[in-house]
């Protein structure tokens, strides 16, 4: 838990020498305690106040990244159990498991096809962070062959699952100068796992059904030396998921218990059902998995927790917003039709994407409606005629067509008459409800 | 190395609202749905195991939807042009209650008249024990036309009425107060309107324990997360104690998810959307769990492959672990 200035002004020597460029020891420790300095600025502090310090500053859930050639996966550092108390910071990993007892051509075809996966949301690119391998065959050959296989297709991070040191041992030795994750410790391995997470510099998840027995495992781990631990509560159902996940964020947050101040591991291909593996996803993404491992990959179950994922880890205090102005779509002329729009991104994207899929050209007015959709700003007062009779007058939008007319979202169709109010010469229509409607509006009605 | 369990011990608890009324209760219904009556956020059974589990309600409508996706319309195929047929469909789809959305004009294009509104509603009621809640098309004059018909031919039932919004909420409400029924109300994703709309429907004499919110919610991709964390900040206001909070919430991800580009089309959209079928089906299911981890009480689906997946997705919710 983070010490507040005083508290840390408490541990340091209190001389006031400057030294640190700050004129008391007190300045020193409120810019600590907000982070905007390092310890190391003061060079008398003893090594006790040192250590508490430094305890005191590390997150509660311990920052865990995963490594490959131009890679990077992280986890961890969050800071609240709800998103809207501030945000969820670290999107998780979302993985896809080959066993090696499938052949290394399988594997191949299975990880060409995820490893190149891209979707455009809203603007943007996403794709799956890595793999898992498993040593189902029990063999360091197979596992070996595996991890070629996937290697020969894609550079990203990888997870590495055995409970056999010694075969465990055979798959780190492939990706030295990586750091992937081996999953993992238990009770009877964890020495032999800790060592080789040292000697390799992996991460290491550490299994048990029971809190108790992970923050055990967690508590020998640190001591041997292996910072970079993970969790993996083994739960496979929802319920106890969600209970443990939550127990396990709660003690850490509220709590500082490091023992369990670390990122978790979900597998929801360990589900009953394939249909059921894309709902456990869905709540590892939400209730705070770090790293999500799948057994299926299919574009159509893909793309739903991709976007999931933005939509959970965008940050509540600043939605995602696209810049006010009068967008050209297709190469509109003075005889394309104007319509309006607000300019929270989702909405923009699908009525922007819609009209561009349709090849109509059009000019599309984005109104500064605080980022918020179009019912949601109308309702709160951030998307009415004012504000739309304000964009179309400060963009020049009657410079660049011959017929005046705008099309209104069919959602604030109640607004046609105030904006007849505010635009005497423009004619006012009412478009569609949703943007998946528009391009046959337009079509046949303009 | 042992771990304290941290447990909230809330003050507030979440209030019940039943729906349906068995003969006994001067309805017709074969038996009643409770929702509500938490004392802990979702699924916390370590807490205190939540006494009533989420529902799925299924939609069907009084005229065939011809906008619906083709999807929706191939599954439930012939159903879909009879609202008897469909209430049974959908009850053997695994429905625990149904949501009857009536439509706002009938085949013949002529606006949907109150007589056609009964008649579907108790061809509904005739076909399928289920309790029941009856939308209106949405707009405010016909809404209040025919929910109150409704309300007054089911009187007893113990329907819920819907949908109140701010500026359309009384004649709805004094229908549901005059025939024993119940009503939700909606408002745009936001605390406080939520409340304020709660609290003006109780002020017209309608008890708490007839009124379910609906926060409204958009579907996966298209603002879910704002309908996610408006719910769970109205379920910790309820159990911090704030009474005009403590009402089940119903929300419907089969409206929001359907209307997605994602699910509605299969033609001319990316590849990387993969298969329509499952994605959009995906789409639905992602969307109506992910606000019952939230606090949904009450999910409007659309696709009985959605309600199979979300009802075994429940089923897991509910299942006290052991190990915990
Ligand atoms: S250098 Fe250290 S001792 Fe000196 S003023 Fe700064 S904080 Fe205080």
């Amino acid at each position: 838990m983070a010490l507040s200035g005083i508290q840390i002004y408490k541990l340091l020597p209190q001389t006031n020498c400057k030294d640190c460029g700050f004129p008391t020891c007190l300045a020193f420790a409120m810019k600590l305690a907000a982070k905007q300095v390092e310890l190391a600025a003061c060079p008398h502090v003893g090594d006790d106040a040192k250590a508490q310090l430094s305890e005191a500053s590390e997150p509660p859930v311990r920052l865990v990244s995963l490594k490959s050639n131009g890679y990077e996966v992280k986890a961890g550092n969050e800071v609240v159990l709800f998103r809207h108390e501030k945000t969820f910071y670290n999107k998780p990993g979302l993985f896809i498991r080959l066993r090696d007892t499938e052949s290394p051509d399988e594997i191949k075809t299975r990880v060409a096809a995820a490893d190149g996966y891209k979707v455009i949301y809203v603007g943007r690119e996403l794709a799956l962070d890595g793999f898992a391998v498993e040593a189902a065959s029990r063999t360091p050959a197979a596992f070996s062959a595996a991890i070629n296989a996937v290697r020969q297709i894609s550079h990203r991070p990888l997870i590495l699952i055995s409970r056999d040191p010694a075969i465990m041992a055979a798959g780190l030795r492939l990706v030295d100068g990586e750091r992937p994750l081996m999953v993992g410790a238990d009770a009877a391995n964890w020495q032999a796992m800790g060592d080789l997470a040292k000697q390799h510099g992996a991460a290491l998840a550490v299994t048990a059904d029971t809190l108790d027995g992970l923050a055990d495992l967690t508590v020998k781990l640190k001591d041997l030396g292996v910072q970079d631990l993970v969790l993996d509560p083994t739960a496979q159902r929802l319920g106890a998921s969600l209970a443990l996940n939550t127990q396990i964020r709660r003690l850490a947050l509220r709590k500082n218990f490091r023992p369990l101040g670390y990122p978790v591991i979900a597998f929801p291909g360990d589900a009953d059902e394939p249909a059921q593996e894309s709902i456990l996803a869905a709540h590892a993404i939400a209730k705070y998995a770090g790293f999500i491992v799948l057994d299926h990959f299919a574009p159509e179950t893909a793309y739903p927790l991709l976007v999931l994922r933005e939509n959970i880890f965008t940050d509540p205090q600043k939605p995602i917003q696209v810049q006010p102005g009068v967008y050209e779509i297709n190469n509109p002329n003075a005889d394309s039709p104007v319509l309006v729009t607000t300019n929270f991104s989702i909405t923009y994207f699908s009525v922007a994407n819609e009209v561009e899929s349709s090849g109509l050209p059009a000019w599309l007015v984005v109104t500064d409606a605080e980022g918020m959709s179009v019912l949601t700003a109308w309702a709160a007062g951030k998307f009415d005629a004012e504000r739309i009779a304000k964009a179309i007058k400060t963009f020049n939008v009657a410079d660049k067509v011959s017929v005046k007319r705008v099309v209104l979202p069919g959602h604030v169709a109640v607004l046609s008459g105030e904006l007849e109010n505010e635009l005497p010469d423009w004619e006012i229509r009412v478009g569609p409800r949703e943007a998946v409607d528009l391009p046959a509006f337009i079509k046949q009605s303009l | 190395m042992s771990a304290e369990i941290p447990k909230d011990s809330w003050s507030g608890t979440v209030r019940t609202v039943t729906l349906g009324a068995t003969p006994a209760e001067g309805g017709t219904r074969s038996h009643v749905v409770t929702v509500g009556g938490q004392k802990t956020l979702p699924f916390m059974h370590f807490e205190q195991v939540a006494p009533n589990r989420p529902v799925v309600a299924v939609e069907i409508k009084d005229r065939c939807p011809e906008d619906w996706s083709p999807l929706l319309l191939e599954v439930w195929g012939d159903a879909a042009i009879s609202p008897a047929a469909w209430a049974k469909q959908a009850e053997a789809a695994g429905a625990h209650v149904l949501v009857l959305a009536l439509s706002l004009t009938g085949d013949d294009g002529k606006p949907t008249t109150p007589q056609a509104a009964v008649a579907a509603t108790k061809a509904v009621l005739e076909a399928s024990g289920l309790p029941l809640l009856v939308f209106g098309p949405g707009q405010a004059e016909a809404d209040n036309e025919l929910l109150v018909a409704v309300a007054e031919a089911t009187k007893g039932e113990r329907i819920a009425l819907g949908i109140c919004e701010d500026k359309n909420y009384r004649t709805i409400v004094a229908a549901a107060l005059a025939n024993g029924h119940c009503v939700t109300a909606r408002s745009p994703m936001d605390v406080n309107l939520a409340k304020q709309l709660n609290i003006l429907i109780h002020d017209m004499g309608l008890p708490l324990d007839r009124i379910l919110m609906d926060p409204t919610t958009g579907a996966l991709g298209y603002g879910i997360e704002y309908g996610y964390s408006v719910m769970e900040r109205l379920r910790l206001a309820a159990l911090q104690g704030d009474a005009m909070t403590q009402l089940p919430m119903i929300v419907t991800p089969g409206f929001e998810a359907w209307k997605t580009k994602e699910s509605k089309v299969g033609r001319d959209v990316p590849e990387a959307w993969g298969d329509w079928r499952e994605r959009a089906i995906t789409w639905e299911t992602l969307t109506a769990v992910t606000l019952i981890e939230s606090g949904a009480d009450i999910v409007v689906l659309r696709h009985p492959e959605s309600v199979r997946r979300v009802r075994q997705a429940i089923d897991d919710l509910m299942t006290v672990p052991e190990t915990v």
